[in-house]
């Protein structure tokens, strides 16, 4: 608790930093349009002005919090000016590619931590592609897709579970594989089978991991999600609404969805937290 | 047509085999540990060929290996131009500047609990959103060319690096403190001779991830604006036209250049971090 001050001080710094660099930014144009008109302008003519431009290089946090409003409670829901709409569209993708993909890298690392070969044969390929810029390809697959008549939630959803998958496999492998000797020779003193010790020992034991990379996996996800929604096509979600903002040079529509989008991303990653304390916390183990 | 497949499938299926047996017979032995992935990556290739020549699938969907090898060594020159525009120009540029800017601020905030408890939270906050998303508005800001990428390569690679170094330059315990204060060093010679060099696993801990995100965040910003030239452009026109051999030919640029980078500070890492024990252990 005692961080609060801190943080909040941090916080007014930005936003003090924010204003001045509002008046800095804007004032060419100010000054532009007052040289146009003939006219000299004043600090409180200067200041007014560069607080309300209708098109601003960088607008007002005031302004931001406005378009915001407008976008979140100003419309009905179900309408196209809607954030709530447009966060509502991403989400659906994100969550569904964000169940794909742990599925598929909880099954695979049960596999893995299985069978040695395929341990071996996956498992550096699986590393090695981590270092592969693969978000900056979503576009792409994106509209290989569309031509193959695959659209809407589908194709987000994929490039989300693929951003997914990697963080869940390698965390789930450590976590399977976190039980020591003596607890596995007490299994086989038991007479456990390979499954039983797999759902008594391996997974239980694999949870505080696999949260650990759920927590990335979700960032990761809405991250896949947003960059999917950037080729031209897509008119929904908050990455379109990223693009059609930088394309008519509506700079409050592009940072009130960055916030709705940076909203979306704290809210995720604190819902994963939550129920990763309360399950622990069941299990025991937090 | 139906031989390509038939033989792909059997070649598949007669590497996991042989993967089986050598995991199972040499699995400890360090020749294997290079083989079997090695059989496991050629093996999918040649599945993929098989598959695409054998269901004589469209090139214009999914081009196979072959025709993406002759692609690539056919638009040499297209792919280094983007290369050295994206690449060198965008994300290294970017990236040096980020981290550099990041290894600065954390000395600076170290010294202060205020900054730490202030700055910490809200680095790592930022850490987790969406910071691609910034990308429009800095290719505003800073035009089309190159510098518009490296600016959003700054943003995105510093909070990474930030929050690894801040951990790092706490890394060191109060005995290694109090050693230092008995040689009555001062804040400079404790820092530079013993913080910084304890900090140094953390630091690269950070410095790897940023080289993914780096090379995303260059790639990423050329789709809101960029000059006919670099890989994003590249990439989204070709799809336009169809030229998925092209596509596939920078996604493999890409990737060598991802693995390179990434490469390249592991191996720095090395040189510098050779006394921890991750690395120690590893020779």
């Amino acid at each position: 608790m005692k961080s609060i001050a801190p943080v909040l001080s941090v916080l007014a710094a930005i936003l003090v930093i924010w204003y001045g660099a509002t008046v800095l930014l804007n004032s060419k144009w100010t000054y532009d349009q007052a040289a146009r008109a003939g006219e000299s302008v004043s600090i409180s003519h200067l200041l007014t002005d560069t607080m309300s431009q209708k098109r601003p290089v960088l607008p007002a946090p005031h302004q931001v919090a406005q378009g915001l409003w407008d976008g979140l409670f100003g419309q009905r829901f179900t309408s196209k000016r809607s954030l709530v709409f447009h966060a509502w569209i991403t989400l659906s993708a994100t969550m569904v590619g964000f169940a794909l993909g742990t599925g598929l890298g909880i099954l695979l690392a049960v596999g893995i931590t299985h069978s040695r070969a395929m341990d071996l044969s996956v498992m550096p390929w699986a590393i090695a592609s981590q270092t592969v810029p693969i978000l900056a390809i979503a576009p792409m697959v994106i509209v290989v897709l569309a031509s193959l008549g695959v659209t809407g939630l589908l194709p987000k959803a994929l490039i989300a579970a693929y951003l997914n998958f990697f963080p869940v496999l390698v965390g789930m492998v450590k976590g399977l594989r976190a039980p020591d000797a003596m607890q596995l020779d007490l299994l086989k003193t038991y007479n456990a089978s390979r499954s039983g010790t797999l759902w008594k020992l391996r997974l239980p034991s694999s949870m505080p991991y696999l949260f650990a990379s759920l927590k990335v996996g979700v960032a990761a996800s809405l991250v896949g999600t947003i960059v999917a929604e950037l080729p031209a096509g897509a008119t929904q979600g908050l990455g379109a609404r990223l693009l059609s903002g930088s394309y008519y040079g509506q700079t409050v529509q592009i940072w009130a969805a960055l916030f709705t989008a940076a909203g979306l991303a704290a809210i995720l990653v604190i819902a994963v937290g939550v129920i990763e304390r309360v399950v622990l916390r069941r299990m025991g183990m937090a | 047509m139906m031989g390509w497949l038939i033989f792909a499938v059997v070649f598949w299926i007669a590497a996991w085999g042989a993967n089986a047996w050598l995991a199972q017979r040499h699995g400890h032995q360090k020749w294997a540990q290079f083989t079997i992935p090695a059989l496991f990556g050629i093996s999918i290739l040649l599945l993929w060929e098989g598959l695409v020549l054998g269901l004589e699938i469209s090139p214009v969907i999914l081009p196979a290996p072959s025709q993406i090898a002759q692609s690539f060594a056919a638009s040499g020159p297209i792919l280094r131009e983007d290369f050295v525009q994206t690449i060198l120009k965008g994300a290294l540029s970017g990236y040096l500047m980020g981290c550099a800017a990041a290894v600065v601020v954390a000395v600076l905030i170290d010294r202060s609990p205020f900054l730490q408890r202030g700055l910490l939270p809200v680095g790592n906050f930022v850490a987790a959103l969406p910071i691609v998303g910034i990308a429009p508005i800095l290719v505003m800001w800073f035009g089309f060319d190159w510098q518009s990428k490296a600016a959003v390569v700054v943003v995105m690679v510093f909070f990474p690096v930030l929050v690894n170094m801040v951990a790092g330059l706490a890394a060191t315990d109060q005995l290694q403190r109090d050693l230092m204060a008995t040689y009555s060093a001062s804040y400079w010679q404790g820092l530079f001779k013993m913080r910084l060099p304890a900090a140094m696993p953390f630091l690269f801990n950070g410095l790897k991830i940023a080289t993914t995100l780096a090379l995303i965040g260059a790639i990423v910003a050329e789709f809101f604006g960029s000059p006919t030239r670099g890989m994003g452009f590249r990439i989204s026109t070709a799809v336009g036209q169809l030229d998925l051999p092209l596509v596939w030919s920078e996604i493999t640029v890409a990737a060598l250049a991802g693995s390179g980078f990434y490469g390249a500070v592991a191996l720095i890492e090395k040189l510098v971090t050779f006394w921890h024990p991750s690395q120690r252990a590893r020779a």
